[in-house]
């Protein structure tokens, strides 16, 4: 119930700001359609946490910006090394353990990795995951480790200190 | 544009007019939402190269990444500094944070749908060949 409360307010927050008009027409109809995503998804059985993880804002936040830091640096990388005439590339498979146990703290791992280019993450396991790194270097495993340690911290799991010096 | 507004500026200092605060803030503001601009052009650009260049799907698929991230998100940087505070830099402040969470989600579905359908990736050392020389493929 607290879930459905929540996402109908993010959902309203989100109408009013792609609209923002305030005529009794639209207003109803946004409320129509409030109702109708409620009703969809109380109907697939989905209301959880992870429907609406508004929870950990905050923390989603803070790590977005470190994040935001990460994805610059490795920018600067692979558009030099993809500038270079030479392009020398070390191409490397390299499996990743992951640390966020939740569903929702994988997928905030894994995307974490996808977004931050030279990293891709190919194959998600129960434990690990499975990333294509375009430079050797970045298939490090300090990296990942930092990265997997904030990004569960991110959604809400205990923050694990030493892990992330 | 840039140039104009310097210029606009710098007349109404040489006309003996005060040069009001906002006039210059103003110039400020566009300045760095150009430069924004430009700098998610480059990164663009260096997706682009990339993806022409780079020798095998995954490696191609590093370069793609980089326009989606900085590229995209400069851009939409540089736009939200020239729409001000209104609602039109809400909307696409939403465009940036759907881009975000989209084209990763996005990317790992293709590199998985590859990597599924058995195409091995190129590992170890790479370069470019030089020009005339043979490229086994």
């Amino acid at each position: 119930m607290r879930f459905i409360l929540i996402l109908a307010a993010a959902l309203a927050i989100y109408w009013t700001g792609l609209s923002g008009y305030f005529k009794p027409m639209l207003i109803s109809l946004g409320i129509i359609s409030i109702l109708l995503v409620l009703g969809l998804v109380h109907r697939m059985k989905i209301m959880d946490g992870e429907t609406a993880p508004y929870g950990n804002m905050h923390r989603t936040l803070y790590y977005s910006v470190w994040l935001f830091r990460e994805i610059v640096k490795a920018n600067v990388e692979v558009v030099k090394a993809v500038m270079s005439p030479e392009l020398e590339v070390s191409p490397t498979l390299v499996k990743v353990p992951t640390r966020p146990t939740t569903d929702i703290g994988k997928t905030m791992f894994a995307n974490s990795i996808t977004l931050t280019p030279g990293t891709v993450s190919m194959e998600i396991g129960e434990k690990e995951i499975l990333v294509h790194a375009l430079l050797e270097p970045m298939s490090a495993s300090e990296g990942f480790d930092e990265m997997s340690a904030r990004s569960a911290w991110s959604v809400g799991e205990p923050l694990d200190r030493a892990r992330l010096m | 544009m840039l140039i104009q507004l310097v210029s606009s500026v710098s007349e109404s200092a040489t006309a003996g007019t005060p040069v009001s605060m906002a006039d210059i803030l103003h110039v400020l503001f566009s300045a760095f939402s150009i430069l924004s601009i430009l700098a998610g052009l480059f990164f663009v650009l260096g997706g682009t190269l990339g993806v022409l260049r780079l020798p095998d799907f995954f490696t191609r698929l590093h370069a793609a990444g980089m326009t989606d991230t900085l590229g995209a998100e400069l851009i939409i940087l540089g736009l939200v500094i020239q729409a001000g505070f209104s609602q039109m830099s809400l909307k696409l402040l939403f465009v940036a944070f759907f881009l975000l969470i989209t084209s990763p989600t996005a990317t790992h579905a293709v590199a998985a749908a590859a990597y599924q359908a058995g195409l091995q990736p190129l590992l170890g050392r790479y370069r470019a060949p030089e020009p005339g020389e043979e490229t086994k493929q």
